[in-house]
């Protein structure tokens, strides 16, 4: 699949600002992020202020306006989840990586993050790492997830 | 398929799709909801895919790939017809014998059925299973019966034959009063009168209308219209049409979440579907009537689903609410007369139309009708999507459906309505699954999420979670709801962190009330109720925070301690090398102890023993 550019992501997008979320949605999935560049391009093409378009990316939790770590750990904090343990779960993650919600590792390998609900609620509490969702979880079986997902990074980075 | 150009072509189409399966003897079910889908359904779809032609049975057997069939607990689920034959916890390992032996030789594997916990026994069909046969399946059970990504299969399930119906024959005034009479309400929470929305939209001036499924299902612990638009989309499309031609709209948009990518992707799908077949467009099925739809995905933010929120949203703005002291139905999206409904609301349209007000109207309570999706989850044995007719009791839907306790500890709430509604304690669980009825105990039906806690959970940590969601979803545009919302967080996290002061409960009382009264939308208004609620039945457990330093249920972390069960214990160091903390001390095969100033509270000493020997008090 060739790559998508901002070019088609505009495509049929010209000069209609309502469409300004569902553009945002695309260079959030096609690019990991909401750059600046992309932020400024934006509001020229579709023509909504640049203030404007900084506020819509700023207000909802699906735009990042920063790019997330190599391993992203999601912990589904809705109340099925919650009411199962998933506090301790967040707690675990953020503990053992030493970051904020939302927050990159030091060394880039990790953000972590949580979500209000991923409609997955009769398996709860539930971990997404990266696209692989982790059913039932405990405490005990994140942390050997994220140590896992660390050691195969650091592998990785030595064969090259 | 070639476009259809009038009502016969469509019948047409629906006969001959009839007897292209005709040779079909047999159809295998498997759910490819979300709960399934993570216990591997889509291998075990490939794996009975090759197993059915390597054995010959391509042209015999249907195999499906359905929407959510409710029973996550036990997925990958699977029914068998004829003979209704129910499998779970089916692996792609199992294809084989299913192929070779059920539908090939009749027989039914036994390992594979489902062994009812109560009684030991295995049963063979899914009518038989109590989660299933306590229900009462209307909107649920046509997922089974469609592949989400064929228009085909929902053509042969009768698919728009209630829309083709319309146009024939119904005015706009016709359909609206069908649906009045039906008593239809809105599925999403407000429980609004249906027909009485369109109406309004209906007489308001103005050539340009729309209607909007609002599919941005942001209630934590909620995922039945996940489960309908993902399952079943067509069926959401042509309540959708049906609607506009009631109200005059030529345009619709479906809103959904985008954290829900099937339902994203199955709900484009079905609009291109339609659209080929001159479902939708212009001269829908060669009528005067035209009308599109499209799909804008959500941002993430549960406001939302709050209708004028939603309305700025889909114009491509912050979803920052309105007062409404105009409805939505007259000065909606653009500013023109727009419809919102609910997924569930609107898959409920079709059969409507097509079985007639009364027909709907059978089934419910005095003043809530029809039937009811629910997300039965929390501490409860058989959690899942469950369907009951309104009116039900909530201890039918908690014990005989959901089965009880999930592991031994009593069940002592339900929270309902999500982060607008209330929790109920279980001596109220006669009341009835009633708008109204909820309503008035605090609570309410919301769009359906039933999250049940047992003695382990603590109600003034629900309650604090609440609290921190609905500050981290407020908007920030109205001062009640910005912070209000933020002092009431203050001191619930005081109470749950020992800090709380007798006093502090009547604040939050009052509190609650002002937030209540003066916030500007739905959100706002409703946020108090989860505090106020467990303040109204669990007064108890707040005074156990303040008055005794003590979390009763033992889940606030400053309130609560760690130790090790000196009966249970059998020194196999599991927790002493499991803590990343060194608070664990003990010999092998002697009782081992926990030093309370190491101990962080995480949680894993308890998740790894097998003994179930740590205690938290």
């Amino acid at each position: 699949m060739p790559a998508t550019t901002m070019e088609n992501i505009l495509e049929g997008r010209r000069s209609q600002p309502h469409q300004l979320i569902e553009a945002l949605h695309d260079v959030q999935d096609n690019f990991g992020y909401i750059s600046e560049e992309s932020i400024r391009t934006l509001s020229q093409e579709l023509g909504v202020p640049l203030m404007e378009v900084y506020r819509v990316a700023a207000f909802y939790k699906a735009f990042k306006l920063t790019p997330s770590g190599k391993n992203v750990i999601t912990v589904c904090m809705g109340t099925a989840c919650h009411v199962r343990g998933a506090r301790l779960l967040l707690d675990q993650a953020t503990t053992q990586l030493d970051v904020k919600p939302g927050e990159v590792t030091e060394d880039g390998l990790f953000t972590v993050e949580h979500v209000n609900c991923l409609g997955a609620c009769a398996l709860g509490p539930v971990v997404v790492e990266n696209q692989t969702y982790h059913d039932h979880m405990t405490p005990g079986k994140l942390r050997n997830l994220i140590q896992r997902c660390g050691c195969q990074d650091k592998e990785v980075g030595q064969d090259a | 398929m070639p476009r259809l150009n009038s009502y016969r072509e469509l019948e047409h189409l629906r006969t001959s799709l009839l007897e292209q399966r005709q040779p079909i003897t047999h159809t295998v079910m498997i759910c490819g909801g979300p709960g399934c889908q993570i216990a591997h359904s889509d291998g075990l779809v490939d794996a009975l895919q090759k197993e059915i032609s390597s054995q010959g049975l391509k042209d015999s057997v249907a195999l499906r790939a359905t929407g959510c069939h409710g029973f996550c607990e036990q997925g990958p689920v699977m029914v068998i017809e004829p003979g209704n034959i129910f499998y779970c916890h089916v692996s792609s390992q199992d294809a084989f014998e299913i192929v070779s032996q059920t539908l090939v030789r009749g027989e039914v594997i036994d390992r594979l059925l489902y062994t009812d916990p109560a009684s030991g026994v295995k049963i063979q069909t899914e009518a038989e299973i109590p989660f299933y046969r306590d229900q009462d399946q209307q909107l649920l059970s046509r997922n089974r019966l469609v592949d989400p990504c064929s228009i085909e299969d929902y053509l042969v399930a009768g698919g728009y034959s209630a829309l083709s119906k319309v146009l024939q024959g119904a005015s706009p005034a016709d359909v609206i009063k069908e649906v009045t009479a039906a008593g239809l309400r809105g599925r999403g929470g407000g429980g609004f009168p249906t027909g009485r929305k369109w109406l309004e939209s209906y007489q308001a001036p103005g050539d340009e209308k729309y209607v909007i499924c609002n599919a941005d299902e942001g209630d934590p612990g909620a995922y039945m219209d996940r489960a309908v638009l993902e399952g079943n989309p067509h069926q959401v499309l042509e309540g959708m049409m049906i609607g506009a031609w009631a109200v005059g709209a030529q345009q619709g948009y479906v809103y959904v979440r985008n954290e829900y990518p099937l339902a994203v992707q199955h709900s484009r799908i079905a609009v291109e579907q339609a659209r080929a077949l001159g479902i939708l467009g212009e001269n829908i099925l060669g009528s005067s009537f035209s009308f599109d739809v499209n799909i804008a995905r959500g941002g993430g933010a549960f406001v939302c689903g709050e209708s004028t929120a939603l309305m700025a949203s889909l114009e491509g703005k912050v979803g920052e609410p309105r007062p409404k002291d105009v409805h939505t139905a007259v000065e909606g999206l653009y500013n023109k007369p727009t419809v919102l409904n609910n997924v569930e609301t609107w898959a409920n349209v079709p059969e409507i139309m097509l079985r007639g007000a009364d027909w709907f109207a059978a089934k419910g309570s005095s003043g809530s009708k029809g039937t009811k999706i629910l997300a039965l989850t929390g501490r409860i044995k058989n959690t899942g999507l469950v369907e009951v007719a309104m009116g039900t009791p909530i201890n039918t839907v908690v014990f005989d459906i959901g089965g009880g306790a999930a592991n031994g500890h009593p069940i002592k709430a339900v929270q309902t309505g999500g982060p607008s509604g209330g929790c109920l304690p279980v001596d109220k669980f006669d009341l009835a699954l009633d708008f109204d009825i909820l309503a008035e105990a605090g609570s309410m039906i919301g769009s359906g999420g039933m999250v049940v806690m047992d003695e382990e959970s603590c109600m003034v940590d629900v309650a604090r979670y609440f609290l921190e969601f609905l500050q981290d979803e407020s908007c920030g545009k109205c001062l009640p709801c910005r912070t209000g919302i933020d002092r009431m967080l203050e001191i619930v996290t005081d109470i749950a962190e020992g800090r709380g002061r007798p006093e502090q409960l009547d604040l939050l009382e009052e509190l609650g009330d002002t937030i209540a009264q003066t916030a500007l939308c739905g959100l706002g208004k409703t946020a108090p109720n989860p505090v106020l609620s467990t303040l109204r039945y669990f007064r108890a457990e707040y005074e156990a925070h303040i008055n005794e330093g003590r979390c009763p249920a033992g889940v606030c972390k400053p309130l609560i301690t760690y130790s090790i069960d000196a009966d249970k214990c059998n020194g196999c160091g599991v927790c002493l090398r499991s803590c990343a903390y060194e608070a664990i001390n003990g010999e092998k095969k002697q009782l081992h102890v926990i030093n309370a100033e190491l101990c962080q509270k995480c949680g894993i000493c308890r998740s790894e023993c097998k003994f179930d020997a740590i205690l938290v008090a």
